[in-house]
């Protein structure tokens, strides 16, 4: 069936390699995915292993016994339902605030001629070289110094706005075309009120993947709330995470495995329903 | 609507931006928001990007320790970093991560690029979505992950590993050994994030240059040799730096791997800093040191903005 059905396409020059070709080209690529998925397999089925399983010789790929036990393990051993909470507040509230701080100023460096302009822009983008880690010892005295240690302020207001997000959306507001608010100032519009019904509605987009950028990068650091937290309860899901691998010897993989599938679901879901923004989000942020 | 309705009777005055003499409503008023606008930003950015900044080059020259006066001593934290073997070895290990991470990754990233890019490969949506899913795992849960797949006793992989007669042992508590590990972890974390700039990249070539060479007889190799490969350049260039400013702050994996150890042979500068500046509360001695990782990023940043401007003037 197949072969009549091909017949009439293929050209007298189609050699048989050449028809086989994509699917060998498949099954390897195929063979390097699950490799590349092996750590997130392992994650999500060592999670529903009981204990016996998880440390059994010879190792297997699926439990025999589901089990929720791990999941029980990891609220008890930690304040595990504080720390997602946490998570959630110090990684959305970073990107809250940087999605408004930054809009805000990338607004006047795109829109508004002042003197100064072209060198307060220089010196943003210049701070975009500075790593974190390198100025995190005044960073951590200054907190400290508002008593802000173990505190939400501490872990979001240092936060709060970033110079890469005020490049990027300066660099999207550009590209926004100017007679609208043009229009708008001719009829006696403020300037917040061009920036909040104009520019910042044709900025969805640059909004989203800015935000999904700051949420996954905060959410998943570990270095920072490491060094902001020094109390289990205000610690992120990450931070708590690495209390688990103690110099005690044995590692409680299953517990570990399950708090592990706790920490990737919520970006998982986030990534299933925005999937093409959020790889496109990547491939801007790094082109810019 | 509010403040339409309080404005008083409309006169048309041009924007400043069309050539007018300035804006519609009053100018003090403008300037007012232009400043409100900037405050809360720039305040964010002058107390805690700007002022650590000069904060932690003055540090760098005292002995600082937290608690107690702080004496100026002049350059030698600089010359404690330059001299003392600890310190010596851990910038070495950054290099040493830095050369084994940073081709691993950007070679993988570019082959799976090139692989996605082909129309020859069936289900490439679905490929892009599964190579790409590391990238949303951080890198302490891929750390715990690769832990448990390498564990010497029942670790999957070492098991299988042990199948086709290799013995890795206890990778993490084998001093030659523990290092590639953690480079590991990195490269399969953050491979997705290479990839799909380079896929971006890819994308950008336009497909009658390809056309182009075909008919002028150029076989697969040779359109990938002086097709893409000179068009990429501009891609390639900057992820080879932002891999390699990713190399220099290495720490997430290694703090919850090893710890710097098996005898410091995974001590990085960042995990340094850490000790030092968080842990023996040598804030002198931490900034300093941070000083040093700050001038190296801020080198490869200039290097990658020279590189991607002068691309940019090549293309127009």
């Amino acid at each position: 069936m197949a072969a009549v059905a091909l017949a009439p396409r293929s050209r007298p020059r189609r050699s048989p390699l050449r028809r086989v070709g994509p699917w060998l080209f498949f099954v390897a690529m195929l063979a390097v995915a699950l490799l590349v998925l092996l750590p997130i397999i392992i994650i999500v089925f060592t999670a529903f292993k009981p204990v016996a399983e998880v440390n059994a010789f010879p190792p297997s790929l699926l439990p025999t016994d589901w089990t929720l036990d791990n999941f029980t393990r990891i609220f008890n051993e930690l304040p595990f339902g504080r720390l997602i909470l946490n998570s959630f507040v110090f990684a959305g509230g970073v990107t809250l605030c940087a999605l408004v701080f930054d809009s805000l100023a990338a607004y006047v460096l795109a829109r508004v001629d002042f003197r100064g302009s072209r060198i307060l822009l220089l010196v943003i983008v210049a701070s975009l070289m500075i790593p974190f880690q390198a100025t995190l010892i005044p960073i951590y005295q200054l907190v400290a110094d508002f008593g802000w240690v173990n505190t939400f302020w501490g872990l979001i207001i240092p936060r709060a706005a970033d110079a890469f997000g005020i490049f990027f959306l300066r660099q999207f507001f550009l590209s926004l075309p100017r007679d609208l608010d043009n229009a708008a100032r001719i009829d006696g519009a403020s300037e917040f009120r061009i920036f909040r019904s104009i520019v910042l509605p044709n900025a969805v987009p640059a909004l989203l993947t800015l935000g999904i950028y700051t949420f996954v990068n905060n959410w998943n650091d570990l270095l920072w709330p490491l060094v902001f937290t020094t109390e289990q309860e205000m610690g992120t899901i990450t931070s708590g995470l690495t209390l688990l691998t103690g110099p005690s010897g044995i590692i409680p993989y299953g517990v570990m495995m399950a708090g592990s599938l706790i920490a990737v679901v919520p970006l998982a879901i986030m990534f299933l329903f925005v999937q093409r923004r959020f790889i496109e989000s990547v491939a801007s942020t790094g082109l810019k | 609507m509010s403040a339409s309705a309080t404005e008083a009777p409309r006169r048309y005055r041009p924007p400043a931006q069309l050539g007018g003499r300035g804006p519609i409503r009053g100018k003090a008023k403008r300037r007012l928001t232009i400043i409100g606008f900037l405050v809360p930003t720039m305040t964010i950015l002058v107390l805690f990007v700007f002022w650590p900044m000069i904060s932690a080059l003055r540090l760098s020259f005292t002995d600082a320790s937290g608690f107690g006066r702080e004496e100026f001593i002049g350059l030698d934290n600089y010359v404690e970093i330059f001299t003392d073997p600890g310190i010596l070895r851990a910038m070495g290990n950054t290099v040493l991560y830095t050369v084994l991470f940073t081709p691993t990754a950007v070679i993988l990233a570019l082959v799976l690029a090139l692989a996605l890019n082909s129309p020859r490969l069936p289900f490439r949506g679905v490929f892009r979505t599964w190579l790409f899913l590391p990238f949303i795992v951080s890198l302490a849960v891929a750390a715990f992950a690769w832990q448990y797949l390498l564990d010497p006793q029942v670790g999957l992989l070492n098991y299988w590993l042990q199948g086709f007669g290799v013995s890795i042992g206890n990778v993490l508590q084998d001093p030659v050994l523990a290092m590639p590990t953690v480079v590991l972890v990195a490269v399969w974390k953050n491979f997705a994030f290479y990839m799909i700039v380079f896929l971006a990249g890819l994308q950008e070539i336009p497909t009658s240059l390809y056309e182009a060479a075909r008919m002028d007889g150029a076989g697969p190799w040779s359109r990938f040799r002086n097709v893409t490969i000179p068009l990429l350049g501009n891609t390639t260039g900057f992820v080879l730096i932002i891999a390699t400013i990713a190399a220099l702050q290495a720490f997430d994996q290694i703090y919850v791997l090893t710890g710097g150890g098996p005898y410091q042979s995974t001590q990085t500068v960042v995990m340094q800093i850490y000790q030092s500046g968080f842990k023996d509360l040598e804030l002198g001695f931490a900034s300093a040191l941070s000083y040093v990782l700050l001038i190296a990023t801020l080198i490869l940043s200039l290097v990658q903005f020279v590189v991607t401007s002068r691309g940019e003037k090549d293309a127009g």
